[in-house]
């Protein structure tokens, strides 16, 4: 790969609460690289929330301001993107309750990429929008990188096949840990990780014929991260299970650019 | 058993509501005994609206929805009651169905004191094991517990557990899928599939069509209120014909197939009836492709 806009290296967010710690992320390594859409499937977080008291065209010029820039001078780019993501001039005049959800969603995007950031998180961007509206917000972000409006981007969605239409690689953590990461198609097609593969296999899609046909679903539930298991931490649910998963795998390249933690998959 | 004939609703709105916003229009289906019907739109079709009126949770404006041949919106009192027996609803959010000071199986106490107050402590006790173990449900891990101690798949099962033990005949369920976490959706879904082979007809509510194309016989697209296209799930999902179906499936992100650039299509023209254009599907403006 080329070079890298963001690296991170054995991250670790533990929330402290009255009845211990919740061990949100442990041990968390990986690197977008430029140029690079990364979807993080998982489950599910939080929609962007914007400030519902000002008019948006407020909010623009108290950002821009916020970074040392002026409104004036960002106005003919700002008119530029608007257009292009379809938005009149006029949303600058509303409030965000006027707009629906997918105008509050490619304004968002808008707004904070107009500095032009190297990476862009999107959290369940499209997660609360309609079944057309929601291809239309995808491609757009697509079409911000396309353009160099960002760099890099990291897509976080509960929905693998919405990341598939549109990143270059996928990561897919279980219970606060990375279970795999690897080129969309090779993660999709060829997955290695076992929750992985039960995760895509449980998926019901539109092209297929079920009829009496029954999909499985994954047995169990997730670990609480307060007491997170030792070893791997899908093992009470993987159908693959030995002893030696009470030691917890690595994250390792098994091939290029597809890393898995399983100790069935190196 | 379940008969929506021409219903509409429709909203005054306005400071004299001196204007009529219709949110639903003309809409006709059937809900047979062990059959799911999908009810599939965006927001604004009116797909929730429906699902309200089934349940006597909003009135209807014009037309009838009856059950076994009986006007369900004439029903009062008593009979209010007794259609609730045949009829319940489960919704979207599970956590807002249990108040957090209460424990979570006082959704199942509440039923006995409303309908089984003669009922017996060890009869009531064989019906709740009878009706966990249809949603499989571990009694040991749900009863007497705080709703925050379970899981949105668990309470989401604990609700459709309190309806199976009234002898329902209908089972509305709107959108209970869409909060729940990814790895646990497809068994609340395998669940309703096991209930239909009891005999249950379930009106499934989604905006998520590959939801729709996995669980039901049936499928209704609906758009601003209006069917643009009904029948056999596999023939409106095989062969759509309207292009508003074919934009949504189009849309649709799916595994292993990447979206494709839309061809503009015509715009139908609304307000027109439906057709039947082959064996159990109908399509909106009689679209034929």
């Amino acid at each position: 790969m080329s070079t890298v806009s963001l690296r991170v290296e054995n991250l670790r967010v533990w929330y402290r609460t009255l009845r211990g710690d919740v061990q949100a992320l442990d041990d968390v390594t990986f690197a977008v690289a430029d140029g690079e859409i990364m979807g993080l499937a998982g489950e599910s977080g939080s929609m962007s929330a914007m400030n519902p008291t000002r008019k948006i065209g407020k909010m623009v010029q108290e950002l821009l301001e916020s970074r040392g820039v002026g409104f004036g001078a960002m106005r003919v780019e700002l008119d530029r993107r608007l257009e292009l993501v379809e938005l009149s001039r006029d949303v600058l005049d509303r409030y965000p309750i006027e707009l629906s959800g997918g105008m509050k969603q490619r304004m968002v995007m808008v707004l904070s990429t107009l500095l032009n950031p190297s990476l862009l998180i999107a959290d369940e961007v499209t997660s609360a929008l309609d079944v057309s509206t929601q291809k239309a917000v995808a491609e757009t972000l697509v079409g911000f990188r396309d353009r160099g409006f960002v760099k890099s981007m990291i897509v976080i969605t509960h929905d693998v096949s919405l990341v598939y239409q549109i990143a270059d690689s996928i990561m897919v953590m279980y219970a606060g840990k990375l279970a795999e990461k690897a080129p969309t198609d090779v993660l999709v097609g060829a997955p290695r990780h076992p929750y992985t593969q039960l995760l895509i296999s449980s998926l019901p899609e539109v092209g297929v014929r079920y009829a009496e046909k029954r999909l499985t679903g994954i047995p169990g539930t997730p670990p609480s991260l307060l007491r997170p298991p030792v070893g791997c931490r899908f093992r009470d649910r993987c159908p693959l299970a030995f002893e030696k998963c009470l030691e917890e795998p690595p994250f390792v390249e098994i091939e290029p650019d597809h890393f898995v933690a399983c100790w069935k998959a190196s | 058993m379940l008969k929506l004939d021409r219903i509409s609703k429709v909203y005054k709105v306005g400071v004299f509501g001196g204007r009529d916003l219709t949110a639903v229009r003309d809409v006709s289906f059937e809900v047979g005994p062990g059959e799911v019907v999908s009810l599939i739109g965006e927001s604004g079709s009116g797909k929730t609206t429906i699902g309200k009126m089934v349940l006597r949770l909003a009135s209807v404006s014009s037309g009838a929805i009856t059950l076994d041949g009986v006007d369900v919106s004439t029903v009062k009192g008593s009979g209010l009651k007794g259609y609730y027996r045949k009829v319940q609803g489960v919704f979207q959010d599970p956590f807002s169905s249990y108040n957090p000071i209460f424990k979570a199986d006082r959704v199942l106490s509440m039923i006995k004191d409303e309908y089984f107050p003669g009922v017996g402590g060890t009869e009531w006790r064989h019906k709740i094991d009878a009706s966990l173990e249809a949603v499989r449900l571990d009694p040991d891990q749900v009863l007497h517990k705080y709703p925050h101690q379970l899981s949105g798949g668990q309470l989401q099962r604990l609700l459709i557990a309190r309806a199976l033990l009234l002898d329902i005949e209908v089972l509305v369920a709107d959108e209970i899928i869409s909060m729940l976490d990814a790895s646990t959706r497809i068994d609340v879904l395998n669940l309703l599939a096991d209930l239909k082979t009891r005999g249950l007809g379930i009106l499934f509510i989604t905006h998520d069509l590959s939801l729709g194309n996995y669980i039901s016989e049936k499928s209704v697209i609906l758009r601003r209120g209006a069917v643009v296209e009904m029948g056999a799930t596999d023939r409106v999902f095989g062969n759509p014909l309207h292009p508003y179906t074919r934009k949504l499936l189009a849309s649709v992100p799916q595994l292993h197939k990447k979206w494709e650039p839309l061809e503009a299509e015509a715009e139908p023209r609304d307000g027109q009836g439906l057709v039947q254009v082959e064996d159990d599907h109908f399509v909106a403006g009689g679209e034929r492709g």
